[in-house]
């Protein structure tokens, strides 16, 4: 129960996107399209897990070592480390999903969300399930923000926008009507 | 002189991180609650900037072009963690109120930005500037943004009371309210520089008209 809590918690209640403001560069990045945006998503769904798994591990590491202040520093190089050999195992071994997800790994690199992510389940002090499950609902509420927006984002290219409201300002503040829906689900876990 | 003076004033407006590059959003949205808050983030990044920015351009020569990303990024974490450390030691409110946001400085746009494109291609002195510039503009922006929320949801200014409850919009300060102000601030210096274009256009055309109306007194 509490693992679903946790789950829903980090899709829905506190979305990583519109309500912690983590990966926001992605977010506005290659959200025009809906197809980029759910190859993206995915994408992040399956690093975020995959890298929470090994911060977790490396976290107990590191507090046995009594070193936690090098939180930053070995995250984010392993972070850096594992995409790029998750990029080139899949470039080996399965082209069809290196076709699908390639172009994004890289830049999933500076997607705070994931390092983001390693540090709230490190100063949580969530158990193993417990942050691979926050990782899953961060990945998939990422994913469903994404989606939402782009599809949005697609509608709003058909659209007379005020010249200087285009690009950029229209986006934010269709963002900010986004993240007051998603305000609704405050209060649904307490 | 006059160089060394625009290497440090372009990163304020004609380049501004903020408005005009559009990096480093996360931080941005998330951390103007307050114009206090906004300024503490702004400086704690204008920091981890500019040392970042003079180590990297004083090892440019001798890191290998291949593995530069992964070198330059552990030198922003080293700075990261420093700039972490002594927040917690000497501002300790803030650095609670700025939480996760201070370790996700690493991976701030602005600064690896800067730090490939500037700082591993031009010497100590100018990446001191240009870092220097850049942090100024950033903080002057979540200044700005952080001021105009705290004023519409608080009716506060740097915690200096202004108009009080009288317009109290809570949202403001919530999630939706930080990418409403940055809209409308975006469309609002948008609106600027088209205005700016559209005059530049019609003096050109003005010109123009003058010199074909002389051409042809001439012609006469």
């Amino acid at each position: 129960m509490r693992l679903f809590l946790i789950l829903l918690s980090a899709m829905l209640v506190n979305n990583y996107v519109f309500v912690r403001f983590l990966g926001i560069c992605p977010f506005l990045g290659v959200s025009k399209k809906t197809s980029t945006a759910v190859g993206m998503g995915i994408a992040v769904v399956f690093v975020l897990t995959m890298s929470s798994a090994i911060s977790w591990a490396l976290d107990l590491l590191l507090v046995r070592l009594g070193v936690e202040f090098l939180r930053t520093i070995v995250f984010i190089i392993v972070i850096a480390t594992f995409v790029q050999f998750v990029e080139a195992f899949l470039k080996k071994n399965n082209e069809t999903l290196y076709e699908a997800l390639g172009i994004y790994l890289p830049l999933i690199t500076t997607n705070c969300i994931i390092l983001g992510v390693a540090i709230v389940n490190s100063l949580a002090k969530y158990t193993f399930f417990e942050a691979i499950f926050n990782a899953l609902g961060a990945g998939f509420g990422f994913l469903l923000a994404l989606v939402i927006f782009s599809g949005i984002r697609e509608r709003l290219e058909l659209y007379d926008v005020p010249k200087p409201f285009l690009n950029l300002p229209i986006s934010m503040i269709t963002a900010s009507l986004l993240s007051l829906a998603f305000m609704g689900f405050q209060g649904m876990i307490k | 002189m006059s160089s060394k003076l625009s290497e440090f004033t372009k990163g304020i407006i004609k380049d501004n991180p903020t408005y005009v590059q559009v990096l480093g959003m996360c931080p941005t949205l998330a951390t103007t609650t307050s114009a206090k808050n906004g300024l503490g983030m702004g400086l704690a990044a204008t920091a981890v900037l500019v040392m970042s920015n003079v180590v990297i351009s004083a090892i440019r020569k001798t890191v290998p072009e291949k593995i530069r990303i992964p070198i330059f990024i552990t030198v922003i974490a080293t700075f990261v963690t420093i700039v972490d450390l002594l927040m917690h030691a000497f501002t300790y409110d803030l650095w609670k109120t700025l939480g996760l946001f201070i370790p996700l400085i690493v991976v701030n746009c602005i600064i690896m930005g800067r730090a490939e494109a500037y700082a591993s291609k031009h010497g100590v002195v100018d990446s001191l500037l240009d870092g220097l510039g850049m942090g100024v503009g950033f903080t002057l922006s979540l200044v700005l943004l952080g001021s105009i929320r705290e004023l519409f949801g608080n009716g506060t200014i740097f915690d200096i009371t202004i108009w009080g409850k009288a317009f109290n919009m809570f949202v403001m300060i919530l999630p939706p309210g930080a990418y409403l102000t940055l809209g409308l601030l975006a469309a609002l210096f948008a609106a600027i520089s088209i205005n700016k274009e559209e005059r530049a256009k019609k003096v050109a055309q003005a010109q123009q008209a003058q010199q074909t109306q002389q051409k042809a007194g001439e012609v006469k």
